[in-house]
């Protein structure tokens, strides 16, 4: 009904033209170039999408674009919009595209919505400032956005708070708030990196519904080519700050060209692992486990909320043995794997080694530790910035052989870092000098420098881009096979799981709902749930026909 | 392993390093610094090449304008020489300058004592008062001294003691101050606030509280209690404020470490084993130091301010010994006739607590993990 102006246009025609973009950025050490003479186009009710791996400049090419750099950053070059050079439009003639003509979404749906005021406040306001509509109309038009992107019960959801709402919905709220102004074009910035895949599934779903009755074009920006083979009629895939190749979807995947097209398609981890023998011993193995957390409560403040985030669950890892634990975000599966560490006080029984470590305190604790490990998802949160990280992974050390000297400690370094893979020559680097991929090798450094058995990885492959994520679910295997590991692998990526695990056990809502070995789960899951977590990772079909 | 050994470490750009390369680029903040580490080295070392001691009283300059050439000038001689005279008790007769000497030659009806020249050696003004000549019935005298030439460039105070060497005496007194309270201050609250923040639970909300009452108590009535009882004392001041400073800093560094102690690196280290000491030592207390920096650049000039807020009111340093505060409470009650007894020492800690925000501010920047 919007969209008349934009039916009217001939389809194929190019509404936004990128041409020659350079963006650079000052630092204290020069001028750091994000974005190199890149140039691509937009035509009108077509998606376009831009791949590349972190740092690869797609989303400041498009910050770019839309004015949106940070104060040290500058473009040059020709953002073309309908006639008009968007990078020398003055404040006024920005604010009349920006937010209407061309609107986006970004990847945290939580930071991007103000958690002080209601949905519908949020939704109204922008809704009256732009088309000057009384306050009645532009409720109107917040609950029919509402409608459109299908948030249940729009009428009571104009009066919740952004925190009362999950990531989806609120990722679904802000598509409304983008749609609020009918746009030409909509950016989305890695609109679902952040959600689970079932959710991600919809929201794309409902972003490819939104387009064919809207027509408007979409610029997806993302990492994973597992949504642009289903969702895009045309990408460009950038690297280092160039664009390495561009064409139609079908082509691109078909018959990349460019080898790094090559290599990101392959970046997929492959393998299987087998299951350790039946003999194998049962190295740790928690029984009824249960955890429990008080939220509130204490003195003046009535009766505390108990959430129960493990709700008797029952595993064992062998000897070898890697299982992977599998669940949506608030599944309780980081919970399980702390409380079989005894970092959460925990109800139930947790053998280790035949011996029940469940009733033991700090101290008698302290020597297990070294058996028992645990690498974490965030490469940059996990590692204190004030120690170099030759300090970070000898920090073990110092608490499990005390009697090694400075010089003893720092050949260990050396060791695990080669192990890793990682140059030893920069042991006295510190944390922020390094990339992802490498600040995780650093972490699990760490963990093998003790030499442990056991060793649990919460989604230590979730932040790391696709070709990254492979080398370090081969580093594992290898880890594993060279030390006699034994892991517990929770992820919510199938693809990994299904690389690493040779046992799976399906978690929501803190119980098991499936388990079994690996293979038997992936090609026969026999719940509704698991079934669902499937079907939206492994689906090949698109989203949207092409016109 | 002999390889391994091989392997020559690369040094990296440490958390400072590369805050103290932040903070270079920042010219308000550097330029501060420079400014501050002047103020100091003026106000310690500064002192010992200044003419007057800060302490020595010029009856004769009393409340003098600053001034860039020497005293005295041509007027202030003849009243210097008309008091000298006097004290003498005898009568001036004429006088003339030579050069840098006086000729003067006096009257009396009384026979002429010789020793009378040492009236003039006690003035402030004259120096080496010699006899020229006696008149044969010793009824005249003609005397000669050399013109003793002050410099004082702020200007001398109400008593006539030297504005410069006061001003850069009270410049050690107050900085001395603001840094050893800052250091008590910071001191006490961070070891109070991590241990708070870290143990967390019950022994939170207890300490917590306790800050809570110390708040709560008036300072100026807490500091005048502390005078009534132990008597006015220089060190007292340091431990008066600083023990109301710490106050803040416990509650910044407490909510600190209760977000530190959230963060992974943490956990990591938990999951490694490490004693609650080594978490204390190595993860929390290195983590808060950046804050602490900051606030406590913020906290010096807070404590100057306070000190001179107490000297304002007579509690604190006393007389000889000084103070900004003290001289400019002096010079607020001379603004009329004195104006430069308020404006130097007015000036000095303005602009000191200027540099120090300004280096507060950028250290901030420089420091702020999320602008990394």
């Amino acid at each position: 009904m919007h969209s008349t102006r934009k039916t009217a246009e001939m389809a194929g025609q190019p509404i936004l033209t990128v041409k020659d973009l350079h963006v650079g950025f000052d630092t204290l050490d020069g001028r750091v170039e994000a974005v190199k003479g890149i140039s691509l186009h937009v035509e009108a009710g077509e998606t376009v999408a831009i791949v590349g791996e972190s740092g690869s400049g797609k989303s400041q090419a498009m910050m770019a674009t839309m004015r949106l750099l940070a104060s040290n950053g500058r473009a040059s070059g020709h953002v073309d919009y309908r006639g008009q050079n968007l990078l020398e439009l003055d404040r006024a003639g920005m604010d009349s595209i920006r937010g209407r003509r061309i609107t986006m979404i970004f990847q945290e749906p939580m930071t991007s919505l103000d958690p002080l005021y209601t949905i519908g406040n949020q939704l109204i306001e922008p809704i009256r400032r732009h088309r000057k509509l009384p306050h009645a109309d532009a409720r109107k038009e917040a609950l029919r956005l509402l409608e459109l992107v299908k948030i249940p019960e729009p009428e009571r959801r104009m009066k919740s708070y952004p925190y009362e709402m999950s990531g989806g919905q609120r990722q679904r709220v802000m598509i409304a708030m983008a749609l609020a102004n009918d746009p030409d074009i909509l950016i989305a910035d890695e609109p679902t990196t952040a959600l689970d895949v079932t959710v991600q599934a919809q929201i794309l779903t409902l972003l490819a519904e939104l387009q064919r009755t809207l027509g408007m074009a979409i610029v997806f920006i993302t990492h994973d080519l597992g949504i642009v083979r289903r969702l895009a009629d045309r990408v460009y895939v950038m690297r280092q700050g160039e664009v390495v190749e561009e064409g139609p979807a079908d082509a691109l995947f078909t018959a990349p060209q460019h080898e790094y097209t090559k290599m990101l398609l392959e970046a997929e981890p492959t393998g299987r692992k087998q299951p350790p023998p039946q003999s194998a011993p049962v190295l740790l193995e928690g029984r009824d486990v249960e955890v429990t957390f008080k939220i509130g409560g204490g003195f003046l403040q009535g009766q505390p909320l108990l959430v129960r985030a493990v709700n008797h669950i029952s595993i064992a890892l062998k000897k070898g043995q890697t299982i992977g634990v599998v669940g949506e975000s608030g599944s309780g599966k980081s919970t399980l794997g702390r409380a079989l560490l005894r970092l959460l006080p925990s109800d139930g029984v947790i053998r280790f080694d035949g011996r029940d470590i469940a009733p033991l305190d700090r101290e008698a604790m302290r020597p297990m530790r070294r058996e028992l490990q645990l690498v974490f998802q965030d490469p940059f949160g996990s590692l204190s910035p004030r120690m170099t990280i030759g300090q970070v992974i000898t920090e073990g050390l110092l608490v499990h052989e005390p009697s090694l000297s400075y010089a003893q400690r720092d050949a260990r370094a050396v060791e695990a870092l080669r192990e890793v893979d990682l140059d030893p020559g920069m042991r006295n680097r510190y944390a922020h000098e390094f990339s992802g991929g490498q600040r995780q090798r650093i972490a699990i450094a760490r963990a093998i420098i003790l030499k442990p058995k056991v060793v649990v990885l919460d989604e230590p492959t979730s932040a790391l881009d696709r070709s990254v994520q492979k080398q370090i679910v081969d580093l594992l295997r290898d880890l594993q096979a060279a030390h006699d590991l034994s892991y517990l692998f929770i992820s919510h990526d199938l693809a990994v799981v299904r690389a690493m695990a040779d046992y799976i056990v399906v978690m929501k809502q803190g119980t098991i709902v499936e388990e079994g070995p690996t293979e038997a789960i992936f090609e026969r899951p026999c719940e509704t749930y698991t079934q669902e977590l499937m079907a939206a990772a492994l689906d090949q079909t698109r989203f949207r026909l092409i016109a | 392993m002999t390889d391994a050994i091989m392997a020559v470490p690369v040094e990296g750009r440490s958390f400072w390093g590369d805050a103290w390369a932040r903070l270079k680029v920042n010219k308000a903040a550097m330029v501060s610094l420079y400014y501050l580490v002047f103020v100091t080295a003026l106000c310690v070392v500064g002192s010992y090449f200044v003419p007057h001691l800060y302490t020595t009283v010029y009856p004769d300059y009393v409340r003098t304008p600053p001034s860039l050439t020497a005293y005295p000038k041509a007027d202030m001689v003849e009243t210097a020489l008309g008091d000298a005279v006097k004290r003498m008790r005898v009568d001036l007769k004429s006088w003339q300058q030579e050069g840098d000497r006086v000729l003067v030659t006096v009257t009396a009806s009384k026979k002429l004592d010789e020793r009378n020249i040492r009236y003039l050696d006690r003035s402030d003004t004259f120096d080496d008062a010699q006899v020229e000549s006696m008149a044969p019935d010793g009824l005249e005298m003609v005397m000669s001294a050399a013109i003793k030439q002050q410099y004082f460039l702020f200007g001398t105070d109400n008593i006539g003691r030297d504005l410069l060497s006061r001003t850069l005496m009270a410049g050690r007194i107050s900085l001395a101050i603001g840094l050893l309270a800052g250091v008590v201050a910071v001191v006490i609250g961070v070891i109070y606030g991590a241990t708070a923040g870290f143990i967390g639970g019950k022994t939170d909300e207890v300490m917590m509280r306790i800050v809570d009452v110390l708040y709560s108590l008036p300072f100026i009535f807490f500091v005048i209690m502390l005078v009534v009882f132990f008597g006015r004392n220089f060190v007292l001041m340091f431990l008066a404020v600083g023990a109301v400073l710490w106050l803040d800093m416990a509650r910044i560094v407490r909510g600190q470490a209760l977000s530190i102690r959230r963060q992974e690196y943490v956990q990591a280290a938990e999951a490694l084993g490490v004693t609650r000491r080594g978490i204390l030592q190595r993860h929390i207390v290195p983590n808060l130091l950046g804050v602490v920096v900051i606030y406590m650049t913020l906290l010096v000039p807070q404590v100057i301010i306070l000190e001179s807020f107490l000297s304002f009111l007579g509690l604190g340093v006393q007389e000889p010994m000084t103070s900004w505060g003290v001289l400019i409470s002096a010079g607020a009650k001379n603004i009329g006739t004195a104006n430069w007894m308020l404006m130097y020492p007015a000036f000095l800690l303005v602009s000191t607590l200027f540099a120090l925000n300004f280096i507060g501010d950028g250290l901030r920047d420089a420091l702020d993990p999320k602008d990394r």
